[in-house]
């Protein structure tokens, strides 16, 4: 191989491992996004009970 | 003065454990006479003797690490380092204690060891006993923190070999060096370089590393 | 930091004149310094947590030894790919820089080991702390080691010549050099938000569903 082969190579080398672990920080990214969702539907689902007792205690309260 | 005292008992203390146990010793001693042996089948005929040099410092490494690996059992299976640790010493004494005591086991060993050697394959001078001996005050000072750091963990056998063998590599320059180097002293310099630096280290270090 | 890294890609090279392969000297040398930092820096964090004793330098120390791994690894495989142009082998034992960075790879990777083997807690801060202050001790008792050890592994010293630095090439180094810092400390950062994005939301899960 000649000297430019070379060079392209070890270029191409860093270019790869930095292409692989912006990749990697890419699907980590991805899972954080997933688990945020998954954490604001808990929170929501836990919220929302409380919601429809204080919509129901302010539907009753005009009539009593 | 009440430090040394401290030292003093805890080396005994390991000394006694193993005297009445024979775990470790006798291992070590076993192992480092069966990897002469063994280096001498490996070893083609005609081979210059620069090459037995460099096996011996293999076997004493290997050896050191056996030892290494049982220092902390005693104390792991009967739950005595939590003891230790609320005994009214400091604890760099602990770290102390185990590092003479797994010392003289390797110095024990190596009393059969080097003239193993030197029946089996090649002499030893003076410049190269005195290496050995400054490796193993830096193998064992280096070796009883992180066998300690191990001990903690999953896989301690495991775990032992892979956080001390790239910290040895120094040490095995320079014994080889003071072995084979016409001009061993300056080997021995930086070997007792290597233990001064990595001694103190691991002598500030060890509280941090047994305390919860 | 893309531009920056074209940046390098593209000056850097058009100065170099003495042959194509010495132009791997732009990205390898940079890394490798960068490379040290990364230990340097993972070390300082690591005697900042046993020093005052607060948690969050642990994470720190932890993300700068990965980033100094990372450009470990790739220092060995440039210096690799340089040592097959310019000698002929891909691996040298007479390049000082390229065993050390051998040695420390080693020291890292088990570090990793450690880290993965100990039950997550204050104690597994101080000892992957302990260990990381190690490092970087060992790097200057390592280098004089292999210095060392050179008189008797290769009886004839290998000396290489210092490339001559012209003012452009220099200058093109020092592009080089800052671009890969850059780099570096991007994805320190990213990596580091990463993980206490990851850390915080356990703990938001924890707290929403006991």
């Amino acid at each position: 191989m000649s000297g430019g082969e070379y060079l392209a190579l070890a270029y191409g080398a860093v270019f790869v491992v930095v292409l692989a672990y912006v990749a990697i920080i890419a699907a980590k990214l991805a899972r954080l996004q997933r688990e945020t969702r998954e954490i604001l539907d808990l929170a929501r689902a836990q919220e929302a009970p409380a919601r429809t007792v204080e919509h129901v205690a302010r539907e009753i309260s005009p009539s009593a | 003065m009440r430090y040394l005292a401290d030292v003093a008992t805890l080396t005994r203390k390991d000394l006694r454990v193993e005297l009445r146990a024979r775990d470790t010793l006798p291992a070590m001693l076993l192992f480092v006479l069966s990897t002469l042996v063994v280096f001498h089948f490996a070893l083609p005929t005609g081979t210059a003797d620069d090459a037995a040099y460099g096996l011996l410092w293999v076997a004493i490494v290997f050896t050191a690490l056996l030892g290494l690996a049982r220092a902390w059992v005693p104390e792991q299976e009967h739950g005595v380092l939590d003891g230790l640790l609320l005994a009214p010493c400091d604890r760099s004494a602990i770290w102390l204690g185990k590092t003479l005591a797994t010392l003289v086991f390797l110095l024990a060993a190596q009393v059969v060891a080097l003239p193993a050697f030197v029946l089996f394959f090649a002499p030893l001078d003076a410049t190269a006993l005195a290496g050995v001996l400054l490796a193993n005050v830096g193998i064992c000072a280096v070796g009883s923190l992180m066998a300690a750091m191990a001990a903690a963990g999953r896989a301690r056998e495991l775990l032992l070999p892979l956080l001390l063998l790239p910290l040895v590599i120094p040490l095995v320059v320079g014994g080889v060096g003071a072995a084979i180097s016409p001009e061993g002293e300056r080997y021995l310099l930086f070997l007792g370089l290597y233990d001064g630096v990595f001694a103190v280290l691991s002598w500030a270090s060890f509280e941090y590393v047994v305390t919860e | 930091m893309g531009a920056a890294i074209v940046l390098a890609l593209v000056v850097a090279p058009e100065d170099a004149d003495q042959g194509l392969s010495q132009r791997i000297f732009y990205i390898h040398v940079p890394i490798a310094l960068t490379a040290y930092f990364c230990f340097g820096l993972g070390a300082w964090k690591a005697l900042l947590l046993l020093w005052r004793r607060d948690s969050r330098y642990d994470l720190e120390s932890y993300v700068a030894i990965h980033q100094g791994t990372i450009f470990g690894a790739l220092t060995l495989v440039t210096g690799s790919i340089w040592a097959k142009a310019s000698w002929g082998v891909w691996w040298t034992w007479d390049s000082n820089q390229l065993v050390l960075f051998l040695v420390l790879f080693l020291f890292y990777c088990a570090y990793f080991m450690l880290r993965f083997s100990l039950e997550d807690g204050p104690r597994r801060a101080r000892s992957s702390a302990v260990y990381a202050l190690f490092g970087i001790v060992l790097v200057p008792i390592s280098f004089l080691a292999i210095r060392l050890a050179e008189d008797f592994i290769h009886p004839t010293v290998f000396t290489r010549e210092g490339p001559q630095m012209t003012g452009t090439m220099f200058a093109a180094f020092c592009v080089s050099w800052a671009a890969v810092t850059f780099l570096a400390y991007v994805l320190y950062r990213v990596e580091l938000a990463g993980k206490r994005l990851d850390a915080d939301l356990r703990e938001l899960r924890e707290a929403l569903a006991p």
